[in-house]
């Protein structure tokens, strides 16, 4: 990463002051069929590479690929979620490129017939300024394709250019991929970037709640590119259209806050560029997550010709209207409609919602409710400790290495008594750091409260001869002085006391 | 039974003295394999020979049939197999540089197919590079040359299918037809060759060339054998998603009604388009005997038109080299197969090893087809030649729609000419392509054509095919009428033609 050097930049502020964002948003999601697109392969995460692999996900000579109806029927789910026409016909069409990672060297995905086409769906905003407001976001597209395998450059710039050597695992190609590609979102201004981040989100949990694709977007198996140009500002009231300017893709944005920052740095580069004269390269551009910049990769991504023509070998998808309609009556509840009734069932206030809601946390919450914790207690948890470490770590609440069923777990110590609220996050502490389960976690940091009367009676004992002055206060009935005491019990415990029961020691030792 | 009698005997006779014990799987394929060190030398057919696995499925089939269990009629009868498709354990080359050394780790459905019927592989035949030519020429490995006449063509691609058939090699081989391979040799060399309807065959392990054109089908002696080995490979694949799922019409007994000869109540159209003008006079001769045979034997003959098929050629050179080019790409020395390191470059990038290797490994028809194919995909040019070809391609299913309508089956001439000198058409690609005129339009539509010999062209003594096409899904109509064509042939010849080929043994080249 020598060679990475920042561009100039104009302050995010000014550049929306002289131009317009417009924003394209397309989003790869890996569906979690148990096969892959085109073979009887598994398409399970992590295995040893090039493992799992055939004639045809390897490309070989002669081999012929065959349709997963799974995958087709996800893809009717995702295209009706999205308020998307469905084919009635479709074909798939080879998408020609040379690329050491693709078997085939071509793509089998969809071209001018998509599977799902014609659809909309509506974002809210989640933090910031306009937190609250709805956008609209056009649905162009969303079509079936097959993933390509996975290359590492072995070296030590990381990238191809200047690699030693190059491995390539195959067990992705063939993998099933929706692609939803939106129309130019236009006019949200300076919220553009926060709209790119609630439209990912909200497809997250979109694609969470049809039960398609495990939506991880730091495994992959949902990418962003986010497309982006700048046009000059029209002024308000104006009704002249101003076309697009020249666009940027900046490729492979892996994580929600990236795609937030990737669309506010695109805009203050691009713009520096425009107010010095100059214009803006259409190309792929590459973001880097520690640097938080987008560097130049391939250039004239719309120059290269891919020679697309229907896939020969496969014969058109055409699922009847009968079939489409029981899909549709599958279709889990809007992700709106369905957080208006949790926020109800919950009994949350409208501002804790949003909490909820801008921080992502509906369905950990709901997984931890599940599990059998109550809805105000998975909700401390989930926003305050775990929302934090997400912030910090940059990554999103599911991302963390604590599931719901663990949290649960905990909240549970602390209902039994086992665990007060300081040892209980000392044992989340201890399940993110991946020492295990919650018992396992206690077991091990011997967090477990104290709960031999002797023991306590003797630090209580101690407490009040130690602090005479107190001990009068709450002879003399003046309980609310209990609390310094129950603090310095505490104290000599290491935290390991009922601290309920430690006051109620203390005022009957001194009453 | 003597060596040479067996070599000579059809399939379907051959299975009758394996059932009755006269022969066995043994004896066959060895008389087969000695045929072949004897003559191979002077056709080259074979591009690789398998005797000991050839004698070991032999001993199999035979130990099966002393237990009384045959795995189908053909049990224990060899055969040879196309070099372009997949076969577990043997090299496949396609005829390229490009795949030399290459071994499938898995068979092709109609190789399995093969296999679980008992027939057993006696190697792989040379073909044109990637199927891609009209004479064999065009292989890598050297041409292969037509028993008639070792100076000449047997046809292409499959030339090494047909001549293995035709010298006597072997009783049964398999072709593939993406726009004559297996019809085209058959008329040169004498024998027959079926191309069944479009997903008819499987074509899973098919290396293709053209995917919505390649079919898998029999090369053989008489329309009979055809009519078996068909039976055997035919049928639904689920690997296929182009296959079609029903059952096989019964094309043997087909066959079997066919060879009474009678044709009464059939009728038959002779396609206007597909004679005369550009038809050697001998091939014009021998089809418009054949025809006025199959009047006196009761069967009615109307004249169709199919003015569509004039756009055939154009269309067909369109859709193949497209789709030919695309699947071309994969072999790129990433993987398997051929790899070239570029010289004098340092630390050469996998570009550059692609860009060498397919320098190296292609032949020139083959890039000359990988550079229509791309250039007619090319965006900006994609409308007005792949999209324009795909409407022709409709018209010619139509001009076909509206023949079957008036006619059972459609004939023509299989090819316009005999058998042409090697080297005589090297240099002029199209006169190369015109060989295929009449067989493409079978291709376009996804219909089914036989190929039969006719007898010898007069001004050269080389053979004439016969085409007969029948509509989609009907493939026993080809079966019927080509068996009835043969037995009347046959008698009038007084045998088989290929009795009249010259004996090959001690032949050198």
């Amino acid at each position: 990463m020598s060679t990475q050097t920042a561009d100039t930049l104009l302050s995010f502020e000014e550049a929306l002051e002289r131009f317009d964002p417009a924003m394209g948003l397309e989003v790869h999601v890996e569906l979690n069929t148990v096969t892959k697109m085109f073979c009887g392969c598994s398409t399970e995460f992590g295995a040893e590479p090039n493992t799992q692999t055939c004639p045809t996900c390897l490309g070989l000579p002669g081999s012929l690929p065959v349709v997963n109806g799974k995958a087709v029927e996800s893809a009717i789910r995702i295209g009706l979620a999205l308020n998307c026409e469905i084919a009635e016909w479709c074909r798939f069409a080879r998408k020609n490129y040379f690329y050491p990672d693709m078997p085939k060297n071509f793509q089998t995905s969809q071209y001018d017939e998509p599977i799902a086409f014609d659809g909309w769906t509506e974002v809210t905003l989640l933090d910031g300024e306009g937190a609250g407001e709805t956008f609209r976001v056009e649905i162009e597209r969303a079509h079936m394709e097959e993933d390509t395998g996975k290359s590492l450059h072995v070296g030590t710039s990381g990238r191809i250019h200047g690699a030693d050597y190059s491995l390539v695992d195959y067990n992705r190609a063939g993998i099933p991929l929706i692609e939803i590609v939106t129309r130019p979102i236009t006019g949200a201004r300076e919220k553009a970037p926060a709209v790119a981040r609630a439209y990912v989100a909200h497809l997250r949990d979109l694609l969470l709640g049809l039960g398609v694709s495990d939506v991880r977007m730091e495994q992959g198996s949902l990418r962003c590119d986010v497309n982006l140009s700048l046009a000059p500002r029209v002024s308000a009231g104006s009704t002249t259209d101003v076309p697009l300017g020249t666009r940027t893709e900046t490729k492979n944005v892996n994580s929600l806050r990236s795609v937030e920052r990737a669309a506010r740095y695109e805009i203050s580069r691009q713009a520096a560029i425009l107010v010095e004269g100059g214009s803006v390269l259409q190309e792929t551009r590459h973001w880097h997550e520690d640097t938080g910049i987008t560097t130049s990769g391939r250039e004239k991504s719309d120059a290269e010709d891919y020679r697309y023509f229907p896939e020969p070998d496969l014969v058109p998808v055409a699922p009847s209207r009968a079939w489409v309609e029981e899909l549709r009556a599958t279709l889990p509840e809007p992700p709106r409609e369905h957080r208006a009734r949790l926020q109800a069932l919950w009994g949350f206030a409208d501002l804790e919602m949003r909490d909820v809601v801008a921080a992502g946390a509906i369905p950990v919450i709901e997984a931890t409710v599940a599990a059998g914790t109550t809805p105000q207690a998975a909700r401390k948890w989930w926003l305050s400790d775990l929302a934090r470490r997400a912030n910090e770590q940059g990554v999103d609440l599911s991302d963390l290495p604590i599931t719901p069923e663990q949290v649960a777990r905990v909240q549970a110590l602390v209902d039994e008594g086992a665990l007060n609220d300081k040892l209980a996050r000392q044992v989340i502490d201890g399940v993110v750091a991946g020492e295990g389960d919650p018992d396992a976690v206690v077991a091990a940091r011997g967090l477990a409260i104290v709960s031999d009367e002797g023991a306590l009676g003797d630090a209580v004992d101690r407490a009040i001869e130690a602090n005479p002055d107190v001990a009068a206060k709450i002879r003399d009935g003046k309980v609310a002085a209990a609390g310094a005491l129950i603090g310095v019990v505490m104290k000599d415990m290491r935290g390991q006391a009922d601290a309920g029961r430690v006051r109620e020691l203390i005022i009957e030792k001194l009453s | 039974m003597s060596a040479a009698d067996l070599l000579r005997r059809s399939a379907a006779e051959l299975a009758d003295a394996l059932a009755s014990g006269e022969t066995t799987s043994v004896e066959l394929t060895r008389a087969s394999l000695d045929r072949i060190a004897d003559v191979d030398g002077a056709v080259h057919a074979f591009l690789h020979v398998d005797a000991e696995g050839a004698l070991a499925q032999a001993a199999a089939s035979d130990a099966r049939r002393a237990a009384g269990a045959p795995a189908s009629a053909l049990d224990g009868v060899p055969i040879a197999v196309k070099d372009v498709l997949a076969t577990e354990g043997l090299p496949t080359t396609c005829g390229s540089r490009i795949l030399e050394g290459w071994v499938p780790p898995y068979d092709a459905t109609v190789v399995a197919r093969l296999r679980a019927a008992g027939l057993p592989i006696l190697g792989k035949t040379n073909m044109d590079e990637f199927a891609m030519g009209s004479s064999t020429e065009h292989s890598a490995y050297g041409p292969t040359h037509n028993p008639w006449d070792l100076d000449r063509i047997p046809g292409g691609s499959g030339g090494g299918s047909a001549a293995a058939v035709a010298s006597f090699e072997a009783p049964l081989a398999l072709g593939t037809d993406t726009g004559g391979s297996i019809r085209q040799p058959g008329a040169v060399t004498g024998t027959v060759g079926v191309k069944p309807t479009y997903g008819g065959v499987s074509r899973y392990g098919l290396v293709a060339m053209a995917n919505s054109l390649d079919q898998v089908g029999p090369v053989t002696r008489t329309v009979l054998d055809s009519a078996l080995l068909h039976e055997v490979i035919g049928g639904h694949d689920p690997l296929d998603s182009t296959s079609i799922d029903q059952p096989l019409p019964d094309l043997v007994a087909a066959a079997r009604l066919g060879a009474s000869g009678d044709m009464s109540g059939v009728r038959i159209g002779v396609i206007r388009e597909l004679g005369g003008e550009g038809y050697q006079a001998g091939v014009q001769q021998r089809f418009d005997e054949a025809v006025r045979l199959l009047v006196a034997a009761g069967a009615e003959v109307v004249e169709v038109s199919c003015p569509s098929f004039v756009h055939a050629l154009a269309a067909y050179y369109l859709i193949m080299p497209s789709e030919a080019s695309s699947n071309l790409a994969r072999f790129d020395a990433m993987r398997y197969g051929l790899r070239v390191i570029p010289e004098g470059v340092e630390n050469p990038s996998a570009e550059e090893v692609m860009r060498a290797t397919r320098d190296a490994g292609f032949g020139d028809e083959v890039k000359r087809r990988i550079i229509l194919g791309t250039y007619a995909l090319s965006s900006g040019y994609y409308d007005a030649y792949y999209g324009q070809a795909q409407k022709v391609r409709t018209l010619i299913s139509r001009d076909f729609e509206a023949a079957f309508a008036q006619a059972d089956v459609l004939v023509s001439p299989t090819a316009p000419t005999t058998a042409f000198r090697i080297g005589e058409k090297l240099d002029d690609p199209v006169a190369m392509y015109l060989n295929d005129i009449a067989t493409i339009p079978a291709n376009l539509a996804g219909v089914p054509g036989l190929s039969l010999p006719a007898g010898l062209a007069p001004e050269d003594g080389l053979p004439v095919g016969f085409q007969v096409l029948a509509p989609a899904l009907a493939d026993e109509r080809l079966y019927r009428v080509g068996a009835a064509l043969e037995s009347l042939l046959e008698k009038e010849w007084g045998g088989p033609l290929l009795d009249r080929a010259p004996a090959l043994e001690g032949a050198r080249r």
